[in-house]
């Protein structure tokens, strides 16, 4: 009679709790990405600039970004963000709200992005540069002027450098012709470098305080309090696209992530490409072809347990017998001239690769295996019964109907892969490194390069710069980003793998 | 020589006498066993060329294992021992002369349950075909429709031969296999209780089929379906625990069978 009594309730309460169990999942998973997202988009949204009097007359401009409790209870505080490393020598204030007169937003005031001493915000006096001197409004129109002209100036500064002077030295040794070359081209980086120095900023802080600033230091320039919200959100698209397209400045905690983006999907691929042909055919090998004895078992077993081996395991097997043992061997036999830096006997992109090939590896096999294993006997035999060899029954009825699963494997393997930190600070990630592995010089894909991965990036930006709070929201763009390759890499391979089940049909499911 | 011989001799003697030129397949003193488990003990019989021979008899009486054994079907099964002989046209199919692929090709096989494979319609037909590789296309086309119009399905199927061969029904599948088994054009065809997973109307369907294909091959089924078997088939065989009964023309073993295990069976006396 128990037993009867508590079936109902457990009839009841069973669908309850999965189908809460289902709703708090997918609840996580919309916070983690609406956390990511707001707080790491947000970061490129120009925020309205802050000009707080203070009680005793003092004034400071910054974009409020929290509030706390005082540590003794008596009100609260704000934390500003003011800028200005070069005045203050910090960019925070905080601020005890009733020590607030006055709160206002200027629409003089500027923000300027430099490569130097990070953001200014003030006011802006005067532009002296070679033309002549503006003050007050024309002055702003003339910096307008001036940072477009030298952004273009730039450009074509950091074009001649990097593919016109780095492969030319390169040449010098073996084409005479190529210092000539040089000569010409360095004379053109000169011109170029003497129009982009030269000009001034007279800037003010609201306080008071002066400051001549080089106008080459500049990069950006806008008055986030004048700026419409149509500006504004061309001004976050144009932050978003710079944070995807370039390369980070400021020892990472500034600019953007290009570099680890293609790091990272270019070691995901690379990976891919060595996985699935290894794990398929293990998987083949031991569902096809091995007696199905106690030894198969065994290795079957193993392949399962290996999938649990925590990786930096794997970082360490890579770097003791990739990088050093395989690697170190390339270079004594085939980079001698080199030693003793070495080329192959460092980490590097194909060592990356190969270790996250060899800790993807048995996601793959087991998903082959399973899916091999669900194709139905008859099958096999339908086709064996047409007269096929076994070679022609795998090949033409039972791989085809297994891709799928196949697929589903290297999904597994990308998600995990591109995931995975700690192998690769031992096999070849590197802090910085701005040179993407691919580019128009032979071989092209540069698999002995150190390379950089967002993962990594997240890592380094949020513990090792000098300011974490200023870096933080990059961390959540980061991480945002990360989960969007994966995102992107695992879409490419479903949607690949629902061409093969439409095209080859889809196997019931048992 | 007595067509109908058993090593035991069954009371009574031979039933018919029978040429032995119109023999198709000889099985002689057959015994397999599933590892240490027989599965078939000493079994002899022929089967005559161009005409329709039943195996019945109970779950587990080896009728399937002796059908799957004619076109080597155990090579797949490492756990299975086999002595014996089977000759097809007077040569044994375990000769390291015969190629297992070829006899096969000889010796089609449709299953119980429709197993087309997950391609089109056309597709799956020229399957055979292509793998013995060389045929052309147009000779491939004509040979496709001939399949599919012995298998009485071309009707159904000609406007959509480019269509998944999933999407048909049971009994289209069932003749889809057929018909896919024909396109090699095979000597034997056996047939493992081809219509048991399938409707009324489709099981009559395959019927009409089996009784039509006769003049061109030699058909062996097997059936749990006594009705069947007496419709379908000019001979039947009985077994039960892996051992031959009785065999003879289907009138006498339904009418006048000889044993009492036999009637007892056919009777439905017996679980």
């Amino acid at each position: 009679m128990i037993g009867r009594a508590r079936l109902p309730r457990l009839e009841g309460g069973l669908p309850w709790l999965a189908a809460g169990s289902v709703a708090l999942s997918l609840l996580m998973l919309a916070g983690l990405l609406s956390l990511l997202a707001v707080r790491g988009m947000g970061h490129f949204w120009p925020a309205p600039l802050t000009l707080v009097t203070l009680e005793d007359g003092r004034q400071l401009a910054g974009q409020a970004v929290r509030e706390e409790r005082l540590p003794d209870a008596s009100g609260r505080e704000r934390l500003y963000l003011t800028a200005n490393r070069d005045l203050d020598g910090a960019i925070w204030t905080w601020v005890d709200l009733e020590e607030i007169a006055e709160e206002s937003h200027p629409r003089d005031l500027v923000v300027l992005e430099r490569t130097r001493w990070g953001t200014f915000q003030g006011r802006l006096l005067a532009l002296e540069a070679t033309e002549g001197r503006a003050e007050g409004e024309a002055a702003w129109t003339a910096l307008q002027a001036h940072l477009k002209e030298l952004a273009v100036l730039r450009a074509e500064r950091d074009r001649l450098r990097d593919e016109v002077v780095v492969p030319l030295v390169r040449r010098l040794e073996r084409d005479p012709r190529a210092e000539t070359e040089l000569e010409r081209a360095s004379a053109r980086i000169h011109e170029l470098q003497a129009r982009i120095m030269g000009g001034r900023l007279l800037l003010e802080s609201v306080d008071g305080r002066r400051l001549e600033q080089p106008l080459e230091q500049v990069l950006r320039a806008w008055r986030p309090n004048a700026m419409s919200p149509p500006a504004k959100m061309v001004a976050w698209g144009r932050g978003v696209w710079r944070f995807l397209a370039e390369g980070p400045r400021a020892a990472n905690s500034a600019g953007g992530v290009w570099p680890a983006i293609f790091g990272t999907v270019l070691m995901v691929l690379l990976m891919s490409v060595v996985v699935t042909p290894f794990g398929v055919l293990a998987g083949i090998y031991l569902n096809e072809v091995a007696h199905q004895g106690r030894l198969t078992h065994l290795v079957r077993i193993a392949v399962r347990n290996l999938a649990g081996v925590p990786s930096i395991v794997y970082g360490v097997f890579g770097l003791g017998v990739f990088v050093y043992g395989i690697g170190g061997s390339l270079d004594e036999w085939f980079f001698a001239d080199r030693l003793p830096s070495p080329t192959f006997g460092t980490g590097g992109l194909l060592w990356a690769s190969l270790t996250l090939a060899l800790l993807t590896l048995p996601v793959v096999i087991v998903a082959t295996e399973e899916g091999l294993a669900r194709v139905p006997d008859n099958q096999r035999e339908g086709a064996l019964a047409l007269g096929a060899t076994r070679v022609e029954m795998l090949t033409r009825v039972v791989l085809p109907m297994t891709a799928p699963a196949m697929l589903t494997g290297v999904i597994l393997a990308v998600a995990r892969a591109a995931g995975e930190v700690a192998p690769l600070m031992l096999v070849g990630v590197a802090k910085l490194a701005p040179q993407v592995p691919v580019d128009g010089e032979f071989p092209f894909i540069h698999l002995e390069r150190k390379f950089m991965h967002l993962g990594y990036h997240i890592y380094d930006v949020a513990f090792h710069g000098d300011d974490v709070q200023a870096a933080l929201p990059l961390v959540y763009a980061t991480a945002l980003l990360l989960v969007l390759v994966i995102l992107v890499l695992n879409l490419t391979a479903i949607f690949l793998r629902h061409h093969l089940r439409a095209r080859h049909g889809a196997l019931p499911r048992r | 020589m007595s067509f109908f011989s058993s090593p035991r001799p069954v009371a009574g003697g031979p039933i018919i006498d029978f040429d032995p030129a119109a023999c198709c397949l000889e099985i002689e003193g057959l015994s397999l066993a599933y590892g240490e488990t027989p599965a078939l003990r000493e079994l002899t019989l022929r089967v005559p060329r161009h005409r329709v021979t039943a195996f019945i008899g109970p779950s587990g009486c080896g009728k399937s294992t002796l059908l799957r054994a004619l076109n080597r079907l155990h090579d797949l099964n490492d756990d299975v021992r086999l002595s014996g002989r089977i000759c097809l046209e007077g040569q044994d199919i375990h000769d390291p002369e015969v190629e297992v692929a070829t006899l096969r090709r000889r010796v089609g096989m449709v299953f119980q349950a429709p197993n087309p494979f997950p391609m089109s319609i056309y597709d799956n037909v020229a399957f055979g075909l292509r793998l013995q590789g060389g045929i052309r296309k147009r000779q491939l086309d004509d040979i496709v429709e001939w399949a599919l119009r012995s298998s009485a399905l071309w009707d159904e199927v000609k406007d959509r031969l480019k269509r998944s061969a999933w999407a048909l029904s049971g009994g289209q599948q069932q003749r889809l296999v057929i018909a896919r088994t024909l396109a090699v054009r095979p000597e034997v065809l056996l047939l493992d209780e081809p219509a048991s997973a399938l409707d009324p109307i489709s099981t009559l369907k395959i019927e009409e089929l089996i009784r039509d294909l006769k003049s061109q091959l030699t058909l062996v089924l097997v059936t749990h379906n006594m009705q069947q078997a007496a419709r379908v088939s000019d001979y039947t065989a009985f077994l039960q625990e892996g051992e031959l009964v009785e065999y003879g023309t289907t009138d006498t073993l339904f009418t006048n069978p000889r044993l009492a295990r036999t009637e007892n069976y056919i009777t439905g006396r017996m679980a």
